[in-house]
């Protein structure tokens, strides 16, 4: 299989700013690798390390030692995220433009020419229903239309590789129900997807393939049924790879 | 290019669609109305100070509008989370630095041209002549002073994290070489080592942003300056911005962003 996304033995450190010693440790010599065309979830309790692996397979945080890689390219450099399409937890866009202006804005940063970014254009507005508001000042948009404008900014260069942090998080079931609807058409058109998520019901039904990470460490990897085993659902086998103890009743 | 002339317009319709630049030139416009209509007696002398008011109130007003909107750029991307879209396209940081400045010092550039214009046609109005060549020598020197500004603000953006603080800490700076930087190796000759070594290297490293400052060749009508002396200015200037932008780059290099 041809690895679109590898990291090997990827620690990160976070250093405490006034005695410059290593206040936490993040990752754990995280050894992950996402296959082209699969649906890979990545999972993990708050602070286990998803958002920090994101952040470094983006290039915002250094590693402290180990590498990752996007499309065999050291994500240290910029050419690395030409072919991907990122979506952060939280969107904020510039807000004094408009849906259509932003979109613009990435496309000629993606070096995409005039006449394809357009058409690229009018397809993500229309794919994200915001043909109607794309003239309209991107601060006047409902939160909701907010995350639609991220996923659309996310899918202007028809990326080969999504990496989607959290995107169904503060969505109402609809605008969940849109993000998945998009993950399986991509999944069909034979893209990647790499996305983080708590939403276990949702990562069951779209994934191939899934990771738990727990406090920097990857716990488990591999197919959902493989994982989930026996057990009912892939909530109860996370539950139990984290270590999760139910405290008894008083 | 192509990135770096992305962001910078990105940055230019971010000014222009601001009420501060506005704000700031119907206040100069205002101000320099209520000075012209003073002129007592036709005294050449009080036409002389008015002229001096009103193109200090241009440096001012620059110099605000140059800081206040260079010194926020970086941080607000940060505080409100947009840095991260950007950054996760194939776009590097110093491609990020660079079209933020260039987009800064392009804005301030119009607003100096819609200044320098306005002061023109006013002192035009009241002097019946206008002497086009020393304006705009004088508006390029002042624009080259505001590319070191600019720099320099860039650089104090990724050091200190508050664009408030920045924003004072560049004002005192520049304020300071402009009104003391001058006179610092004469203050040097009458210190005692070790201060005078230190002063007189604070004299060679800082920039001389005095250098730019031409308001007396549109105040008294002195003759035009050689342009190879303007291009040696401008060198001077634009180096100064490549060693503030350099180092802003590398400084941002290796900074988390999350």
């Amino acid at each position: 299989m041809n690895a679109i996304l590898k990291t090997e033995k990827l620690r990160v450190e976070f250093k405490n700013r006034e005695t410059r010693q290593a206040a936490k440790v993040a990752l754990l010599g995280l050894d992950l690798q996402v296959n082209g065309g699969e649906v890979f979830g990545f999972l993990g309790p708050n602070g286990a390390g998803k958002t920090t692996t994101i952040n470094v397979l983006l290039g915002f945080v250094q590693p402290t030692s180990g590498t990752a890689s996007l499309f065999g390219i050291n994500v240290g450099q910029p050419i690395a995220r030409q072919r991907i399409g990122y979506l952060p937890e939280m969107t904020y866009y510039y807000k004094f433009l408009t849906a259509e202006e932003l979109l613009r804005f990435y496309s000629k940063i993606f070096g995409l020419p005039g006449p394809e970014a357009e058409r690229r254009i009018d397809g993500v507005l229309k794919l994200v229903e915001l043909e109607s508001s794309r003239k309209r000042l991107i601060k006047t948009y409902s939160k909701g239309m907010q995350q639609r404008v991220g996923l659309a900014q996310a899918l202007i260069n028809n990326p080969d590789l999504l990496i989607l942090d959290e995107p169904t998080s503060g969505l109402d079931p609809l605008g969940r129900m849109k993000v998945r609807e998009i993950i399986q058409r991509l999944k069909t058109e034979g893209k990647t997807v790499f996305f983080s998520s708590h939403e276990l019901g949702e990562v069951e039904t779209i994934c191939d393939r899934v990771a738990i990470i727990h406090q920097g460490e990857l716990k488990a990897v591999g197919p959902v049924n493989e994982i989930m085993g026996r057990r009912a659902s892939l909530e109860k086998a996370f539950l139990d790879i984290v270590g999760y103890q139910p405290q008894p009743t008083p | 290019m192509r990135n770096i002339l992305a962001v910078a317009d990105i940055v230019i319709k971010e000014l222009y669609r601001r009420k501060d630049f506005y704000v700031l030139f119907i206040v100069t416009i205002l101000i320099c109305l209520v000075m012209a209509s003073v002129n007592i007696f036709n005294n050449p002398d009080i036409i002389r100070y008015v002229k001096s008011l009103c193109l200090l109130l241009i440096w001012v007003s620059s110099l605000v509008i140059a800081i206040t909107t260079t010194a926020r750029q970086i941080p607000a991307e940060r505080e409100q989370r947009t840095l991260l879209p950007l950054l996760a396209k194939p776009l590097s940081r110093s491609q990020l630095i660079v079209g933020k400045f260039l987009g800064c010092w392009i804005a301030c550039g119009l607003a100096l041209l819609c200044f320098y214009a306005f002061f023109g046609a006013l002192s035009a109005s009241r002097e019946h002549h206008w002497p086009v060549l020393s304006y705009l020598q004088a508006g390029l020197m002042h624009w080259v002073a505001l590319a070191v500004v600019i720099a320099l603000t860039l650089l104090g953006s990724l050091v200190f994290a508050a664009p408030s603080s920045n924003a004072t800490i560049c004002f005192v700076i520049v304020g300071g070489i402009l009104f003391v930087g001058r006179y610092l190796d004469v203050v040097a000759l009458s210190l005692q080592k070790p201060w005078q070594t230190i002063i007189y290297a604070v004299y060679f490293v800082i920039p001389h942003l005095e250098f730019f400052d031409m308001r007396k060749l549109i105040i008294h009508d002195w003759p035009l300056i050689q342009w190879r002396f303007i291009g040696l200015a401008s060198l001077y200037g634009v180096a100064y911005a490549a060693f503030f932008l350099a180092a802003a780059c590398l400084v941002f290099r290796r900074k988390a962003v999350n």
